[in-house]
C-alpha cells in the first residue's frame, strides 16, 4: 500500500513539474497579445536621450567589431546615422540571428538593424520599415565556362553549402541539377576552387564576395537568382511613430544617397564597385 | 604564426578583448559559485529533512533543475520574464539567476548525498564518545562530508565556467562571442584565424579550470 501511495505521489510531483514547465515555456513562446505594449514610442526615446539598437556584431562587413573593439559596417553606419537624426545617443546591442525577433518582441531593443532579411513569417512579429538593401542567390563559375543562366548548366556540378537558401531553392525549382553539398563555407570554396568544370551557388552577397577576393579567374554570371528578399530596418509590432519616423527618414537618407556613400565606405573592399547597384536600394528613390 | 591565424590575436586590442570576455566569464561563474555553494549547502541540509512537504518542494525544484537545459533557462529569466512580467532584467544578472537557480539544485543534491552517506554508526559512536550535537556535526560528520563533496562540486564549477560560453545568446560579450566576432572580422584576410582563436580560448579555459580541478587533488589528498 504505501509503495504505490509513493509511486502515485511521484508521479503527481513529475505532472506538477512538467505543468510548471509547460506554463513558463508557454508564457514566453509568443502570442500573448494581453500584456501592455513591450516598445517606447518616439517621444519616450527622445525623452530618455538613448535609442538601443540590436546590431551583429560578427557580420562582417554589415556589422562587426573591429580589432580595436569598435562597432563597424554598413549597418552600424545606419545605426549611427539614425541616433544622430534624432538627436540621441545610439546603444548598441550584439543579437544572434535566431534571437533578432525575441528582442523586439520584448522591447529591449527599439530597432533592429542586423541584416534582417522581410519575409512574410516575421512580418508577422515584427514591422518592416522601407528596404535599404537587396538579396538574392548568385551563382559563380569559372571563367572559360561562365553560366549566366541556369540552363547552361546542364550535367556539370553544382555546389551548395548545406542548410542555406541556394541548396533549398535549387533542390525545390530545378531537380535536375547534380547537386554537391558542403557542410562548411571553407570546404565548398575549396571543392570549387578545385573543380574547374563546377559551378558554386549561394546568397549573392557570397559569391560577389568570393569573385571579388578571388580574382578574375572567376565570374558572377548570374548576379540574381530566384526571389529577390530585401533587408530593412524593424521596429516592435504596432510601436507606429518609431516606424513612421524611421521611414521618413530613410526617404531623405535615400534622396542623399545616403545608402551608396554606405556602400562605398564599408561595403566596396569586399564586394567591388560593379555591384553597388545590384546590392543597394536607396528608400524612396524608385 | 600566419598558418595558425595567430596574427590575428596580436592585431589592435584583440588579445585584451579576448581577456576582457575571459573577465567576464569568470566575474559571472564566480559570482554564482560562491551563490550556490551557500545556497547550496542549505537546501541540501533542507533536502535531508523527513517533512512530505520540504520532500515534494526540493523533488520539483531538483527535477526542474534537471530537465530543463540552460540555454532554455536563460531565455525564460531574460526575454521570459520581461514578457510574462514587465521585468527588464539585465543579460548579466538574468545568468547569475539561471546559474545560481541550477547551481543551488545541484549542489543541493551533492551536499544531500553527502550527509546521507555517512554511516548511522559515526553519529552514535561520537555520542557514545560524550561529544554533543554541535560537536559531532563539526567534528565527524562535516569534515567526512566535505571530503565527499569536493570531487563533485569541483565537476560543478567547471561545468558552469564552460557554460558562460552560452551567454553569448543573450547578448553578454563573454570570450566566446569575442572570439566570434575576431574571426568574422578577418574572414576573409585571415581564415585560418578560427583556429588561432579558439584554440587561445581553449587555453585560456583550461588555465581557469585547470588550476580549480588541481586544488580539488590537493585537498582530497591532503584529507585523506
Amino acid at each position: 500500500m504505501t509503495q504505490t501511495k509513493r509511486t502515485w505521489k511521484l508521479v503527481a510531483v513529475l505532472v506538477a513539474a512538467l505543468a510548471l514547465a509547460g506554463a513558463l515555456l508557454t508564457g514566453c513562446s509568443g502570442n500573448n497579445n494581453s500584456s501592455s505594449a513591450n516598445y517606447r514610442t518616439l517621444d519616450q526615446i527622445k525623452d530618455s536621450g538613448k535609442i538601443t539598437i540590436g546590431v551583429f556584431s560578427d557580420k562582417s562587413p554589415f556589422g562587426y567589431v573591429d580589432e580595436n573593439g569598435t562597432y563597424q559596417g554598413y549597418d552600424i553606419e545606419l545605426a549611427n546615422r539614425l541616433g544622430q537624426d534624432l538627436g540621441v545617443d545610439v546603444e548598441l546591442v550584439s543579437t544572434e540571428a535566431a534571437n533578432r525577433v525575441e528582442y523586439l518582441q520584448t522591447g529591449k531593443v527599439d530597432v533592429i538593424l542586423a541584416n534582417f532579411t522581410v519575409t512574410p513569417e516575421r512580418a508577422e512579429a515584427v514591422d518592416f520599415a522601407e528596404p535599404y538593401m537587396n538579396v538574392a542567390l548568385g551563382v559563380v563559375s569559372h571563367k572559360d565556362k561562365v553560366v549566366t543562366d541556369l540552363d547552361q548548366i546542364g550535367d556539370r556540378t553544382v555546389i551548395v553549402i548545406s542548410g542555406t537558401t541556394a541548396e533549398t531553392y535549387l533542390t525545390e525549382h530545378n531537380k535536375d541539377l547534380k547537386l554537391e553539398k558542403y557542410d562548411t563555407y571553407a570546404a565548398a570554396k575549396t571543392a570549387f576552387e578545385n573543380n574547374p568544370d563546377a559551378v558554386w551557388a549561394n546568397d549573392n552577397t557570397e559569391v560577389i564576395a568570393f569573385a571579388n577576393q578571388a580574382g578574375p579567374e572567376y565570374v558572377v554570371g548570374i548576379e540574381q537568382l530566384g526571389d529577390t528578399d530585401t533587408i530593412a530596418p524593424a521596429v516592435s509590432k504596432g510601436n507606429e511613430s518609431l516606424l513612421n519616423w524611421i521611414n521618413e527618414d530613410l526617404k531623405s537618407l535615400g534622396a542623399e544617397n545616403f545608402f551608396h556613400a554606405d556602400y562605398e565606405k564599408t561595403l566596396l573592399d569586399t564586394y567591388g564597385a560593379a555591384y553597388e547597384d545590384t546590392l543597394v536600394v536607396e528608400p524612396g528613390q524608385n | 604564426m600566419e598558418a595558425l591565424g595567430l596574427d590575428v590575436l596580436f592585431m589592435g586590442s584583440n588579445a585584451a578583448r579576448l581577456l576582457q570576455g575571459l573577465w567576464v566569464a569568470v566575474q559571472i561563474s564566480a559570482i554564482s559559485v560562491v551563490l550556490s555553494i551557500i545556497l547550496g549547502m542549505l537546501f541540501g541540509i533542507f533536502m535531508t529533512w523527513k517533512n512530505p512537504v520540504a520532500k515534494v518542494i526540493s523533488r520539483l525544484y531538483l527535477e526542474i533543475v534537471r530537465i530543463m537545459p540552460q540555454l532554455v533557462l536563460l531565455y525564460i529569466v531574460f526575454f521570459g520574464a520581461t514578457r510574462v512580467m514587465g521585468l527588464n532584467i539585465s543579460a548579466e544578472l538574468s545568468s547569475i539567476i539561471v546559474f545560481v537557480f541550477w547551481g543551488t539544485g545541484e549542489m543541493g543534491d551533492l551536499v544531500r548525498g553527502a550527509l546521507t552517506s555517512i554511516p548511522k554508526q559515526q553519529y552514535e559512536s561520537a555520542a557514545a564518545l560524550g561529544l554533543n550535537k554541535a560537536q559531532i556535526y563539526r567534528q565527524v560528520i562535516i569534515p567526512q562530508a566535505i571530503r565527499r563533496l569536493i570531487p563533485s562540486s569541483i565537476n560543478l564549477i567547471t561545468r558552469m565556467i564552460k557554460t558562460t560560453s552560452l551567454l553569448l545568446m543573450i547578448g553578454v560579450i563573454e570570450m566566446m562571442k569575442v572570439g566570434q566576432q575576431i574571426i568574422e572580422a578577418n574572414r576573409m584576410t585571415s581564415p585560418n584565424a578560427v583556429f588561432g582563436i579558439y584554440g587561445t580560448i581553449m587555453l585560456l579555459y583550461f588555465v581557469i579550470c585547470w588550476p580549480i580541478s588541481m586544488l580539488a587533488n590537493h585537498l582530497e589528498k591532503k584529507w585523506n
